[in-house]
Order: C-alpha cells, then sequence, then structure tokens
C-alpha cells in the first residue's frame, strides 16, 4: 500500500502552500476524529448496560452545548479565512502574477494540444506551434495558460502541481502555475470526458533554463520556417522569452 | 370531511410552492431499420465474364508527406523506421495508391454476395489498408495490433454511425447495411488516425494499391460507368464496355493541381472536429487532418 | 379529532374495522394504506440495493484486473458484445456501470430507502395517524416509481446502452451522441428520473401535510420522535429541490431530443447551466440522503441507551438549519468548473458552515450515550456504527470544502471515499439500523439477533477496508472513473491498494447475504415480535406487531409526554410509552400547538 495519507511530492510554488493546508486540516480533522472515537468508545465500555444499574436522565446541558457549537463555529471560520485567500491567489485572475510564458491548452477527446506563441511570443499568429500530449515548459517562471474545449468538458489535472482546472467548451478559462523542480510530471483528464477517459494522458516536462532556452529557441525557428516568417531580427530579440 | 379540507388546502399551497413544468415526451430517435441485402445469397456465376484492370496516373510534385508526431505513443513510434507519414497521397513512380474504384453504372442485380470480410488493423498507431472497400451486408474486421486503446468513430451519413472502442489487443466486427462512398473513420485517442470506407452493393470495386494498379474481375460483359474517388485530388469517371471473356483497359489521369479545385464526397459532416481541422466537414480536404501532428 | 378519523376512513375507501373485506389485489398490490405502500418501496429499493451493488462489483473487477484475460469479468461472457468483447470490458460499457451505480444507488436505493419506505411507513405510525392524508397519492407514488426503475434498469439493453456520462450527467458529453455514442439510453436516463422525480413530489407533499394536520391529540410538534422530523425537513428539501431537478432534465432531454441548446455552447448554451441546476437540486439531495437516517439514529441511540436524546431542541434546530444551509452549498462542487473564484470563496465558506449543525448532532449523540445504560442490540450497533463513520465522512469533507485543498482531490478518489463513507457509513448503516429496529413491528416477527450481529460485524470490517484506503488513492493523485489506472504511470504503484479494495469490496458485497438471509428466515421463521419489543417510547410501539389497517382500531392515541422519557427518576421501569397516561408528565413545556 502506498504511503498513508500523502500527497505525491510538490513540484510548484503555491503547491507547498497547499500541502501545508492540506497537513493541517489532516493534524486537526485528525485530533476530532481521535477525540470523538475514543469518547464513542470510552462511553460504550463505561455505560454498558448492566443489570440493576439506571441510565442517567438529563435532557442535555446548555453550556456544554453551546460551548461545542462555539468551538466547532470558530474551527470552521479559522480554516475558511485560511483558505479564502490562498484560493484567491491561486484562481482569481486579476492576482495572477506576471507571466513568463503564455500557452494556449486545447483539449478534445482524447488529447492535450498545447500550443506556444513561437518567435514573435504572440500566441495567435502564424508561426505558433503545437504539441500534442508531450509538452515542455520552463522551471522557476509563472506559466499563464488559457484553456480551451473543442467537445466536452475535460479538466486539466497536473497531481504533482497541484493544479487542476475544468476545461469548459465555450469558455476560456485562465490559469496559472510555476514549476520550482525540472523533472517529467504527468497530465492527466480528471473530468469524465468519454471512452478515452482513461487515457487521455500527457506529460509536461519541466526545463531548466538553459535547456528551455535551447529547446524553445529551437522550435520556433523550425516553426517560423515552417510559417514562412522567419526573420533573423525576430529571433534574436523576441525568441528567447525569457 | 374537515380533515380533507384542511389537508387539501395544504396541498394547494405546497403546489403553488412548486412550480413544475409539464413535459412533453418527444418520440424517441427511431432505429432505422437496418433492411438485410441478402447476405446469405450464393455468389453469382457470370457466363463469360471479362475483367476492368488499370491503373491510376499521377503527374506533378505531390505534397510531401506529413509528419506524424508519435512521441506520446512510444509503442506505437517503435513500430515505424524513422518518422511515420500521414497516407493520405501516397505516390509512386507516378502511380496514385489508395484510389477507391467502383463500378457506379450498368450493374444489373444484386451482383453476388461478399465473400469473406474486410479486414482493417491497426497497428503502429495507423490503419491498414488506408482506404477499404466493402460490400454492403459484408463484415468488416476491425483488428487491434497495438494493444493500447483505439477507438474506431465510424461517421456515415447513411448507415448507422457507430464509436466502439478496442482497450487491448482484440477484433471488433461491424457491418453497413447501406451503400456509401466513402465513410470517415477516425480514432480519437490518436488524432493522426484516419482512414476511409467505401460501401457498395455489388463485388465490383478495387483500391489502387501501391504502384496504382487495380482490378475489377468477373464482371458480365456490358458498358459500365467506372468511378474513382481519392480523398484529397477527388472523382473521376470513364465509361468502359467489357466484351465476353475480355479485358477492358481503364487509366485515370490525376494531377497535383487538382488538389485546389477537387470536390471530394463524403458523408454528412458528422465529426465535430471538423469545425476545427479534422475530416468530415461535407466537401473537404482531408489533408488537413493534421490538427497537430508534428511541428516538434 | 375523531371526527378527522372518521373521515380518514372514509377516504380510505374502507373502514378499520372491517379490513378483511379489502380483496387480495388492492390489499397487497394496489393498496393504498401507508404500511404496505412503505413495505412495497422497502422491497423495491432492496432490489435496486443489490442490482447497484452488482454495477460496482463489476466495475471493481474491471479496476483490480483491468482488461485481462487471465482474470476476465465472471459471467461478462453472457454479456453481449456491446458490452463485453472476447471477455474484455469495454470503457464506454464501464462508464455506463459508473452512471447507473450512482444514479441507480442515489434514486433508485438510497433515496427510497430513506424517504419512501420510512415515511411511509414511520410517519403515520409515530404521529397516531390512521394513515397518510393522501392515500390514493400515495399509491400512485410507488406505481410511478416502480416503472422508472424498470424504464432505468431496460436502458441497458437499447442501442448505444445505458448512459455512461456519469450519475451527474455533466453536459455536453451527456446531450451528444457523437461525444458519448449514447441517445436512447440517455432519454430513457431523463424520463425515467422525471418519473420518479413526480414520485418523489407526490409522496413528499403526502408526508408534509400527514405531519402537519394528522398529529395526535396532544402530539406537540416538540414531541415528534427525531425520525418524523428529520423525514419532514427532508420532504420539504425533496418537495423544492426535486422541480429543479426535473427542470433541467426536461432541458436535457430537449437537447438531445429536439435539437435544443440549453447546455451545447454551439448553440449558445452553457454547460455550467447544467451543473448548477444539477448541483442546486445535488446537494439539497444529499442532505435528503442524510437526515432522515440522522433521525433514525437519533431514536435508536435513546432507545440503546436507555437515556433521552441529549439536546433534542438542539437536534431540531440542526436538522432545521442543515436544511436551509443546505440550499446555497451547491457551488462547493463546482470549485473547479470554471465558475469565478470569487464566488468559490462564498461556497468555501457557507460549506465550512454547514459543518457546524453536523458536528452539533454528532456531539450531541456522545451526550446522548453519556451515563447511559447501554443495550447493544443489533439496530443500536448500526446506529453507533452510523456514528463512527459519519464521522470520517464529515472530516473528509472538511478536506473538499476548503477549495485549495480540493485543487489536488477534486475528482478524485478521495472524493469517492468521501461520498460513500457519507452514503453507506452514514445513510446505510441507518437504513439497517431502521429496517433491524421496525422490523418487529413490519413484519410481526424478530430478527434473528446473532446473524444481525455478524452481518454488522462483517459489513463494518469490510466497509473501511474497502472505502478508507480511497483516501489514500485520491490523496495520490488517482481520477475518478477511470476504466484502468494501470495506465497512468504515477497510478501504477498504487494498484495492489487497488487490488485489495477490489478483494474487499466482493466481501463486502458477500457479506450482505447474510442480511438477505435473515431478513427472509426472519420474515417466515423469526420468532414472534411483542408489541414492543426494544421497550420504546415512541407511539408505533402502542400498536399491535404488525399494526391492522388503520393502524389502531380506530381509537386514535392520546399523547402525554415527548418521545425520549427513558429511565426517568420517578418510575420503576426505565422506559415510558407516550400514549401512557400514568403519572404526572414532567414533558419538556410544549412550544406550539399542533393537531
Amino acid at each position: 500500500m502506498a504511503e498513508f495519507w500523502q500527497l505525491s511530492p510538490n513540484a510548484s510554488t503555491y503547491g507547498a502552500d497547499i500541502d501545508r493546508m492540506f497537513y493541517a486540516i489532516v493534524i486537526l480533522t485528525g485530533v476530532v476524529f481521535v477525540v470523538v472515537e475514543v469518547l464513542l468508545l470510552w462511553f460504550l465500555i463505561r455505560y454498558r448496560g448492566r443489570e440493576g444499574r439506571r441510565a442517567v436522565h438529563t435532557h442535555g446541558n446548555m453550556r456544554m452545548e453551546i460551548l461545542w457549537t462555539a468551538a466547532t463555529a470558530i474551527i470552521v471560520v479559522v480554516i475558511g479565512v485560511g483558505s479564502r485567500g490562498l484560493w484567491l491567489e491561486i484562481k482569481s485572475p486579476d492576482r495572477f502574477p506576471e507571466p513568463g510564458i503564455s500557452l494556449d491548452v486545447t483539449a478534445k477527446q482524447f488529447e492535450w494540444n498545447v500550443t506556444y506563441p513561437g518567435a514573435d511570443g504572440v500566441l495567435g499568429s502564424p508561426d505558433d506551434f503545437t504539441a500534442r500530449n508531450r509538452f515542455n515548459v520552463p522551471v522557476g517562471t509563472p506559466v499563464h495558460v488559457t484553456l480551451r474545449a473543442e467537445d466536452v468538458i475535460h479538466s486539466f489535472f497536473l497531481p504533482e502541481l497541484r493544479f487542476k482546472q475544468d476545461v469548459v467548451p465555450g469558455m476560456e478559462i485562465p490559469a496559472w502555475f510555476e514549476v520550482t523542480t525540472a523533472g517529467e510530471y504527468v497530465v492527466g483528464c480528471a473530468e469524465l470526458c468519454g471512452l478515452g477517459h482513461y487515457r487521455m494522458m500527457g506529460t509536461m516536462t519541466a526545463l531548466d533554463a538553459a535547456d528551455w532556452e535551447a529547446w524553445y529557441t529551437a522550435e520556433s525557428v523550425a516553426a517560423a520556417q515552417a510559417a514562412g516568417t522567419l526573420n533573423v531580427a525576430s529571433v534574436d530579440n523576441e525568441g528567447s522569452v525569457r | 370531511m374537515l380533515n380533507l379540507t384542511r389537508n387539501t388546502r395544504t396541498l394547494a399551497v405546497l403546489f403553488t410552492c412548486t412550480a413544475l413544468a409539464a413535459c412533453g415526451g418527444g418520440d424517441e430517435a427511431a432505429d432505422a431499420g437496418a433492411d438485410d441485402t441478402g447476405a446469405d445469397a450464393q455468389p453469382q456465376v457470370v457466363a463469360d465474364a471479362g475483367s476492368i484492370t488499370g491503373s491510376i496516373d499521377f503527374t506533378g510534385t505531390p505534397p510531401t508527406p506529413e509528419p506524424i508526431d508519435m512521441s506520446a505513443e512510444p509503442d506505437c513510434a517503435a513500430k515505424h523506421d524513422g518518422t511515420p507519414t500521414q497516407r493520405a497521397v501516397v505516390v509512386n513512380n507516378g502511380k496514385l495508391a489508395n484510389v477507391f474504384v467502383r463500378i457506379s453504372q450498368g450493374v444489373q442485380g444484386g451482383g453476388g454476395a461478399p465473400s469473406g470480410s474486410a479486414a482493417v488493423d491497426q497497428d503502429g498507431c495507423v490503419y491498414d489498408p488506408h482506404v477499404v472497400g466493402v460490400q454492403t451486408g459484408q463484415e468488416v474486421e476491425f483488428q487491434n495490433s497495438d494493444g493500447l486503446l483505439h477507438n474506431i468513430k465510424a461517421s456515415p451519413a447513411n448507415n448507422r454511425p457507430f464509436n466502439i472502442s478496442q482497450p487491448t489487443t482484440m477484433t471488433s466486427r461491424q457491418t453497413f447495411n447501406s451503400p456509401e462512398v466513402m465513410i470517415p473513420v477516425v480514432c480519437d485517442v490518436h488524432g493522426w488516425m484516419n482512414m476511409y470506407i467505401g460501401v457498395v452493393d455489388h463485388p465490383y470495386f478495387d483500391t489502387s494499391g501501391q504502384d496504382g494498379s487495380f482490378t475489377i474481375a468477373n464482371v458480365a460483359p456490358g458498358t459500365y460507368t467506372v468511378e474513382t474517388w481519392h480523398e484529397v485530388y477527388g472523382v473521376q469517371s470513364q465509361q468502359v464496355t467489357v466484351e465476353p471473356n475480355g479485358t477492358a483497359e481503364l487509366t485515370f489521369a490525376y494531377d497535383a493541381g487538382m488538389a485546389a479545385t477537387a470536390v471530394v464526397p463524403l458523408g454528412d459532416p458528422i465529426d465535430p472536429h471538423g469545425v476545427h481541422a479534422s475530416p468530415g466537414a461535407g466537401v473537404s480536404h482531408p489533408a488537413a487532418h493534421a490538427t497537430a501532428a508534428g511541428s516538434r | 379529532m375523531s371526527v378527522d378519523a372518521q373521515a380518514q376512513e372514509a377516504h380510505a375507501g374502507a373502514g378499520a374495522g372491517h379490513h378483511e373485506e379489502i380483496p387480495w389485489l388492492r390489499r397487497y398490490v394496489f393498496s393504498s394504506d401507508h404500511k404496505v405502500i412503505g413495505i412495497q418501496f422497502l422491497f423495491m429499493s432492496l432490489f435496486f440495493l443489490v442490482v447497484g451493488g452488482l454495477l460496482a462489483m463489476a466495475m471493481r473487477w474491471q479496476i483490480a484486473w483491468p482488461s485481462s484475460q487471465e482474470m476476465p469479468l465472471p459471467g461478462g461472457g453472457m454479456l453481449p458484445d456491446v458490452m463485453v468483447t472476447d471477455g474484455i470490458m469495454l470503457p464506454e460499457f464501464y462508464n455506463a456501470l459508473v452512471t447507473m451505480h450512482g444514479t441507480i444507488m442515489v434514486f433508485f436505493a438510497i433515496m427510497p430507502l430513506l424517504v419512501a419506505v420510512w415515511a411511509n411507513y414511520l410517519i403515520p405510525l409515530q404521529i397516531g395517524a390512521e394513515d397518510m392524508a393522501f392515500p390514493r397519492l400515495n399509491m400512485a407514488s410507488f406505481w410511478l416509481a416502480a416503472p422508472a426503475g424498470i424504464l432505468m434498469l431496460a436502458s441497458f439493453w437499447v442501442v448505444g446502452g445505458a448512459a455512461n456520462a456519469g450519475w451527474t450527467a455533466y453536459a455536453p458529453l451527456s446531450v451528444s451522441e457523437v461525444y458519448s455514442g449514447v441517445k436512447l439510453g440517455q432519454q430513457l436516463w431523463c424520463l425515467s428520473l422525471i418519473i420518479l422525480g413526480f414520485s418523489s413530489l407526490m409522496g413528499a407533499v403526502n408526508y408534509i401535510t400527514t405531519v402537519i394536520n394528522m398529529r395526535a391529540p396532544g402530539l406537540t410538534w416538540f414531541r415528534l420522535p427525531l425520525s418524523v422530523w428529520g423525514l419532514t425537513v427532508t420532504s420539504v428539501l425533496v418537495l423544492l429541490a426535486v422541480p429543479v431537478l426535473a427542470g433541467g432534465l426536461i432541458m436535457m432531454f430537449f437537447d438531445i431530443t429536439i435539437g435544443t441548446s440549453f447546455f451545447q455552447p454551439e448553440g449558445g448554451g452553457q454547460p455550467l447551466l447544467w451543473q448548477h441546476l444539477f448541483w442546486f437540486f445535488g446537494h439539497p439531495e444529499v442532505y435528503i440522503l442524510i437526515l432522515p437516517a440522522m433521525g433514525f439514529v437519533s431514536d435508536v441511540i435513546a432507545n440503546g441507551a436507555r437515556k433521552p436524546v441529549f439536546g433534542y431542541h438542539a437536534m431540531v434546530w440542526a436538522i432545521v438549519a442543515i436544511g436551509f444551509i443546505g440550499w446555497v452549498v451547491w457551488g462547493h462542487h463546482m470549485f473547479m468548473s470554471g465558475m469565478t473564484p470569487v464566488l468559490g470563496g462564498f461556497f468555501m465558506v457557507s460549506t465550512l458552515i454547514i459543518a457546524v449543525p453536523s458536528a452539533i448532532k454528532t456531539f450531541n449523540w456522545l451526550g446522548t450515550l453519556w451515563g447511559g445504560n447501554i443495550r447493544f442490540h443489533t439496530p443500536m450497533l448500526w446506529a453507533l456504527g452510523f456514528v463512527s463513520l459519519f464521522v470520517i465522512g464529515g472530516l473528509s469533507g472538511i478536506f473538499l470544502a476548503a477549495a485549495p485543498v480540493d485543487i489536488p482531490l477534486h475528482d478524485t478518489y478521495f472524493v469517492v471515499a468521501h461520498i460513500h463513507y457519507v452514503l453507506v457509513g452514514g445513510s446505510l448503516f441507518g437504513i439497517f439500523s431502521a429496517i433491524t429496529f421496525w422490523f418487529p413491528k413490519m413484519f410481526g416477527r424478530m430478527m434473528n439477533e446473532g446473524l444481525g450481529k455478524l452481518h454488522f460485524a462483517l459489513t463494518f470490517i469490510f466497509f473501511n477496508a474497502t472505502f478508507f484506503p480511497m483516501h489514500m488513492l485520491g490523496s495520490g493523485g488517482m481520477m475518478r472513473r477511470l476504466y484502468d489506472p494501470t495506465q497512468y504511470p504515477h497510478l501504477q504503484p498504487q494498484q495492489d491498494t487497488n487490488v485489495f479494495i477490489t478483494v474487499c469490496a466482493l466481501l463486502l458485497f458477500a457479506s450482505q447475504l447474510i442480511l438477505v438471509v435473515n431478513f427472509f428466515w426472519s420474515l417466515f421463521r423469526g420468532k414472534r415480535a411483542p408489541e414492543n419489543p426494544w421497550q420504546a417510547n415512541s407511539l408505533e410501539w402502542s400498536a399491535p406487531s404488525p399494526p391492522p389497517h388503520g393502524n389502531w382500531g380506530g381509537r386514535l392515541p392520546a399523547v402525554h409526554r415527548g418521545p425520549y422519557e427513558y429511565s426517568h427518576p420517578e418510575r420503576e421501569s426505565d422506559y415510558w410509552l407516550q400514549t401512557d397516561p400514568t403519572g404526572a408528565a414532567p414533558a419538556p413545556a410544549p412550544t406550539t400547538s399542533g393537531g
């Protein structure tokens, strides 16, 4: 069996905050769980039925009830307030960090197509190039993605990056992540999208600065050549996106 | 009765709280009656039968075959020497392969029953053959030799569409009951995979081979119209007369320039991906299949 | 009230005194007697519970031994090629299993087992009425539910197979044959649920009206057993939530059938609209599926502990509070949907707030046990199992409610674990508690205690062994509804866990055989049940076992106190029937006078 109740190793900036919160809730709920179950077991043993004994006749205890209601309320409010800031930081577009690179991710049954802006650094121009299911991103740079779906709802899921966002046809959903460690990461689909849902997977490779630079420049030049927009100056000035 | 009235009043109040739209029942999708085309009739033995042979010539420079990026499917990529390419236009020594050739007019009667089944293999994440003809009622056997998920999505206009999956090495069988030229078939798991099936209600059809040649055998003497279909260069037709026990020769000429103006009849645009790039947008140039292939 | 009683009898078509004359068909099949209808629902929903369980077994088999020639699905050879080809289950059939397991369990097993069975059976008995307010509407409710179930099962055999877009039926997958390969199956799914919706509405109207108008003399609102409170608030939720679902279903049916575009972007529709409609129904539905169980468990725990329910008023207000707050939390199912994050922040807070009444209930159950003289009869074991497992389900909900933590956990097996802890560990354990508690009243015979305890022990063990490891699968990143998890490299190390879970799930399913045996054996061979086998207080225990048509032999019971006066210091015996006229009643002051 896998490690007890653990998330996979984290590889993104905000992932560390999510994990901290996760483990805080593990501890909090763990304590409540143990207290409740121990009390339950203790009561069951202590007050097991015996001949000649009589149960205490009581309809309740207002002070106790107020106490545990208030305690629960305070705990959930703390969790709520603590979560809200992090939530908005991750998901709210007006709080996104400045992008290092912006990508388009288009989902269809059953593949992830990732479009890079190419040499001119602008998406939607002829020198864009697209990768299917296997794609690269730079380490240490905020990556903005715009998620689109061609057919049904998919969900772009990067478990190690603590990234998940549904991809809805008819919507363009902005999201971001920043990878902290170079390596290969799983890309999955987390929303049932049809018979190939279980195999709508990909691999994201995070490259460190030098590798990324080399790979991205080479791809940009190739794409620009194919599109017939190759221009030496533009490669020099903008081809290196970072 | 006091209580009854009170209950009824409560009921009225509760129902007003709950505005519920009435629902209309629509007609269920009628299962298109599959009329059996006498698949078990015996093959016709034609006296004095002749045959039609010929080849498909191609002039001009064929487009460079589009490379397929199979990096996400290493098992498939390993089955190919070098970079696999799309098979839309295959030209060898001036001869065009993968052209579907059939008699379109002049066949008398049913023309005999299908013999055996047509086989389509999925091997190395490509369809083999790329274009195949079958007779109505004849079985098409789709074999999955890759051992990984393929789905076979056929989008015909006159037949029942199907979308079957093969999660591992296995064989699935399908039949088509109405003539239709051509039916596009795609795999959604591997966006580059596509093929075409021609369904004809007689046995007089063939697909041009790698050398561009074709043969239609066992044809009763008479005059026929022979039609060709290619997914990029469109349709041509010629009249031909078959003498008793004779062999009629036919040559069709395609050239590279035809791609721009070709009309390629297909089933209705059922595949919604067609809007963006992929096959089947009514009259289309399936050369544009490669949504995202290559580039890397 | 005697006027009421006569009216009731006249309305029911036959007087209580001469029930022998009712012909067999009207007595057992097309009956308008609330008890018969409740028992009809019981048999129907237990049947669907088995069907839903079988579907789950097929799914688990595929997950543990995906597309395996060595371990083919037992019985798979009997299924048509469109489901299982050459011994290999097809992914589209797996998706249909996922969909139908969820749909059947939620709508045709748990929901009727909780609401239709016990609201019908218990409400008139626990409030001292002779029948429901609208007995014929009640009969119609069952005779709509049964064909709805048949329609749903039939959809497996139509062209394209059963619906396969998940029990949540997210559009556009669900409304498009091109994407899902299913058309007729999804249409039948919609129709079946629309019909079932009407059935639920007829029931809800009936239950609410009955509780408001037909309580026995002296039975004030705050003398009602918590079962009745749970069922009543649930009925209000049904009444308000089901029409929303029905509306959404009709829109979906139109999208599939006549080409409207409510949920399809190509025609200007919005896929998220379906999610909002579905979850606006769906989250109250979650409470529909737990509130009655909370009520039964409260009754059983008070009975087992021989103590009044701790904080009865707080329990009532907690139920009511859940009924209210339950309306403003639906968005927590949609944190990842692309809905604006600001809205997500709101739903996160409202969802966390709903944890408060749930916690109150848990602590009050503990308070009820404290100082008790606990009898461990089978229903009590189920109720205690409910408390201990509901705690886990509730606490795992906090992970999912905290939106940032939901990012890695959403749509993973963590959610599967959570929902099963709530719906099986919670609702189903509550249902088993209720079945074993009221079986003597329903059928006039006791269930076998030994078999009952064995059934509980095995179910408790295998339930936890099946579902607890799913938390780990989920936090390890295993998505829901995966036909073959071994395809993902990060899930391959967890495959052993999946095999373990499947084995435990099979054992869990097999353990239910004990219940089937016990149920039917006791039905015919069980010890005759006395009127009040558990020495309980509420009104149904003053009626004969089983109660005759009309329940009370023409004399409505009078109520003198609340239902939980166990171990009263002024009395020798440790229980005190609500109908017992002896002794001064130090009952809590009634706040509302009804009846």
